[in-house]
C-alpha cells in the first residue's frame, strides 16, 4: 500500500503513498491513518504522538525518547491495512453566500476565467467534494476536486486577512477559512455555518479526511438569521 | 480553590503557559506548541518538586512583572535571565537563574531580559491552577489553542497558583552550563535533492543569519539564496518540529513549537532532536552553519542529550 518509507528528521517516519493526488490514492492515506490511530488509542505501538494525513502521504511523528524509527517501520512492516474505511463517511452540506460582500475574488475571477460568476456559482454548487485532509489552519477541510472550468492559480499576492467561514477554490481544490488567516485561495463566498468548534472538545471539526460535502446557496439574509 | 496569585504588572513581550506540548491533534491542524526550549523547561519543573510536564510561564525576551498576593511561593527561573526580586520591603535581591527562591506576598518578581537567548521559564512549586485544554496546558496564540482562550498573558491579569503556602522551603540549585554551538546539526530533508548542486553545497558552506522574523512558530534565515530546480511548491503534506523549508524565494524557515500541521514548501532539510533547544535559543543576528549528521547519530547524540538533563536533574538531590 506505501510505496516508499523514509525517515523524515529523526523523529518522524514519511509514507509515501504516490505522487498524484486523487480519491484513489488519499483513501489508501486515510484508511490507513484510521489502522493506525486506533492502534495508537489502543496502546498497541509505543511512542507515536501524531499521525498526518495529506494526499498522498502520511507522516507518523514519534517520541525519540520513546522509540525510533527502526522499531516502528518494522511494526509497519507488519500491519495488513485493509482499504476499507467508507463505511463512516458523512455527507455533509454546507450553506454558502456569494454576496458580493463575501465573495471577494467571484468578479475577478470571472474575469479571469471568461466565465460568468454565476456559472461560477453553479458549476461549483452543483457537485460533491471529497475530504482529502484537514489542516493548516485548525479544521480546515481540503476539498475537492472542482470542476475544470472553474480551476485557476492562487492569488498573486496572498491576503494577509482572509475573513473567517470563507470558502475559497484553488486549482482542483477548494477549502473552508475556519478561522480568519492569511491566504492566497480565491474567495467566492461564505458559510455561516461552524465548521471548527474548539469548544466542543470530542468531535471539533465537522468535515473529516473520507467524509463528503457539498455546497447549497443561501441569501445574505439568510446569512446574517443564520443560528446554529 | 487558592486564593494565591500573581497580578500581572507588566506582562513582557511573549509570555504563555507551556507545557511539553500537545500531541494526537495534528490530522485536525492542531500543533504541538510546548515550551521552545524543553530542556530548560523541565529543569525549571524539576528544581520546584514538580511533575517534569507541569505548565509554566515562558517568556521570550523581556519577561512579566509579577506580583504576589496572599500566600507564599517556592519558585524559580531557568535561562538566561536578569531578573530583580522586589521585596516588600523595598530590598532589592538580584536574581540567579537556576536556583529556587521564597516569595511572599506583596513581594515581585521582575524579569528583565533575557541575554543572548531569547526563552525563560517560571516555575512555581505544585504549579498553576489553570485547566488543560486537549491534554495540555500549552496556548497557541496563533491558532488561539490553550488555557486562558489560546492569548499570551496581558496586563491586570491574575494568574492563581494551586498551592497557597510553602511550608518547608528548601534550597536547590543546578550549575547550568549552556552550550553555544552555532553548528546545526540536520538531517537532509525528503526533498534535498529538489535543490541545485550550487545550492546543496552553499547549505553546508556558508553561513545563514538569523533574522528577526523569528517566533514560536519559526526561524527565518537569510544566506545564501538556495535555488530549486524542480519545483518551487509541493502537494501539501504534513511538517514536524524542525524542518528547514524553502519558499520559492530560496530564504530557509525553521520550523518551531507553533508551526503550521500542513504545508507546501520543499523540505531541505531537518534539525536533529538533540539541537531543537539550541536553535530556538538563537537571537536575531546570529550566524548559523548547517552540519550533516546520519539518522543514527542523530539517535546517538538525543541519547547524550536526555543523559545530560537527567545529570541536571541528579544535582538537585
Amino acid at each position: 500500500m506505501i510505496k516508499n518509507i523514509s525517515n523524515l528528521g529523526d523523529a518522524a517516519i514519511y509514507c509515501d503513498f504516490g505522487t498524484e493526488v486523487n480519491e484513489k490514492i488519499n483513501l489508501k492515506v486515510i484508511s490507513y491513518f484510521n489502522y493506525l490511530k486506533k492502534l495508537v488509542k489502543e496502546n498497541k505501538i509505543e511512542g507515536i504522538t501524531n499521525l498526518t494525513p495529506s494526499y498522498n502521504k502520511l507522516i507518523i511523528s514519534f517520541d525519540l525518547s520513546i522509540t525510533n524509527f527502526k522499531k516502528i517501520t518494522k511494526i509497519l512492516e507488519t500491519l495488513k491495512v485493509i482499504n476499507n474505511n467508507q463505511q463512516d463517511s458523512k455527507n455533509i452540506k454546507i450553506p454558502l453566500c456569494s454576496d458580493e460582500e463575501f465573495a471577494l475574488d467571484l468578479i475577478s475571477l470571472s474575469k479571469k476565467l471568461k466565465i460568468s460568476a454565476d456559472e461560477i456559482m453553479d458549476l461549483y454548487l452543483n457537485r460533491e467534494y471529497f475530504c482529502y485532509m484537514t489542516g493548516f489552519i485548525a479544521g480546515m477541510p481540503f476539498l475537492g476536486d472542482i470542476h475544470e472550468k472553474i480551476r485557476f492559480d492562487r492569488l498573486q499576492t496572498p491576503r494577509i486577512k482572509v475573513p473567517k467561514g470563507s470558502i475559497g477554490i484553488t486549482e482542483q481544490f477548494c477549502n473552508i477559512y475556519t478561522f480568519e488567516s492569511p491566504g492566497g485561495w480565491n474567495i467566492i463566498g461564505n458559510t455561516p455555518l461552524k465548521i471548527f468548534d474548539k469548544l466542543n472538545l470530542n468531535n471539533p471539526s465537522l468535515i473529516k479526511p473520507g467524509d463528503k460535502a457539498s455546497f447549497y446557496k443561501i441569501s445574505k439574509q439568510e446569512y446574517l438569521n443564520w443560528n446554529e | 480553590m487558592s486564593d494565591t496569585y500573581f497580578e500581572i504588572l507588566r506582562p513582557g513581550i511573549n509570555s504563555s503557559i507551556q507545557d511539553k506540548g500537545r500531541n494526537h491533534l495534528y490530522h485536525i491542524g492542531i500543533t504541538i506548541s510546548g515550551a521552545m526550549d524543553q530542556r530548560i523547561f523541565a529543569l525549571s519543573n524539576a528544581l520546584v518538586s514538580n511533575d517534569l510536564n507541569e505548565g509554566v510561564i515562558e517568556f521570550a525576551y523581556q519577561g512579566p512583572l509579577l506580583k504576589l498576593k496572599n500566600g507564599s511561593i517556592n519558585f524559580v527561573i531557568t535561562g538566561n535571565v536578569i531578573f530583580n526580586i522586589l521585596r516588600k520591603n523595598s530590598v532589592i535581591e538580584e536574581g540567579k537563574c537556576f536556583q529556587n527562591y521564597l516569595l511572599e506576598h506583596e513581594d515581585q518578581i521582575d524579569i528583565i531580559t533575557a541575554k543572548n537567548s531569547v526563552f525563560g521559564y517560571l516555575a512555581v512549586e505544585g504549579g498553576f491552577q489553570i485547566n488543560k485544554v486537549w491534554d495540555s496546558y500549552s496556548v497557541n496564540t496563533k491558532a488561539k489553542v490553550g488555557p486562558n482562550n489560546g492569548e499570551k498573558f496581558s496586563s491586570g491579569e491574575k494568574i492563581y497558583i494551586k498551592k497557597s503556602k510553602v511550608k518547608n522551603f528548601i534550597n536547590k540549585k543546578i550549575n547550568y552550563e549552556k552550550s553555544l554551538d552555532k553548528n546545526i546539526k540536520i538531517i537532509k530533508g525528503t526533498n534535498f535533492d529538489y535543490f541545485s548542486e550550487e545550492a546543496k553545497n552553499k547549505f553546508f558552506k556558508e553561513e545563514f543569519l538569523v533574522t528577526n522574523l523569528s517566533d514560536r512558530m519559526g526561524m527565518r534565515l537569510e544566506g545564501p539564496k538556495l535555488n530549486n530546480i524542480v519545483n518551487t511548491n509541493i502537494k501539501s503534506e504534513g511538517l514536524v518540529k524542525g524542518v528547514v523549508q524553502v519558499p520559492a524565494d530560496g530564504n530557509p524557515i525553521i520550523l518551531f513549537s507553533d508551526h503550521g500541521s500542513i504545508g507546501g514548501y520543499p523540505k531541505i532539510a531537518v534539525v536533529i532532536t538533540a539541537d531543537h533547544d539550541m536553535t530556538a535559543q538563537l537571537i536575531p543576528g546570529s550566524k548559523i552553519k548547517f552540519k550533516e549528521v546520519n539518522l543514527d547519530e542523530a539517535e546517538e547524540l538525543f541519547k547524550s542529550y536526555l543523559n545530560e538533563t537527567k545529570n541536571y536533574i541528579e544535582q538537585i538531590k
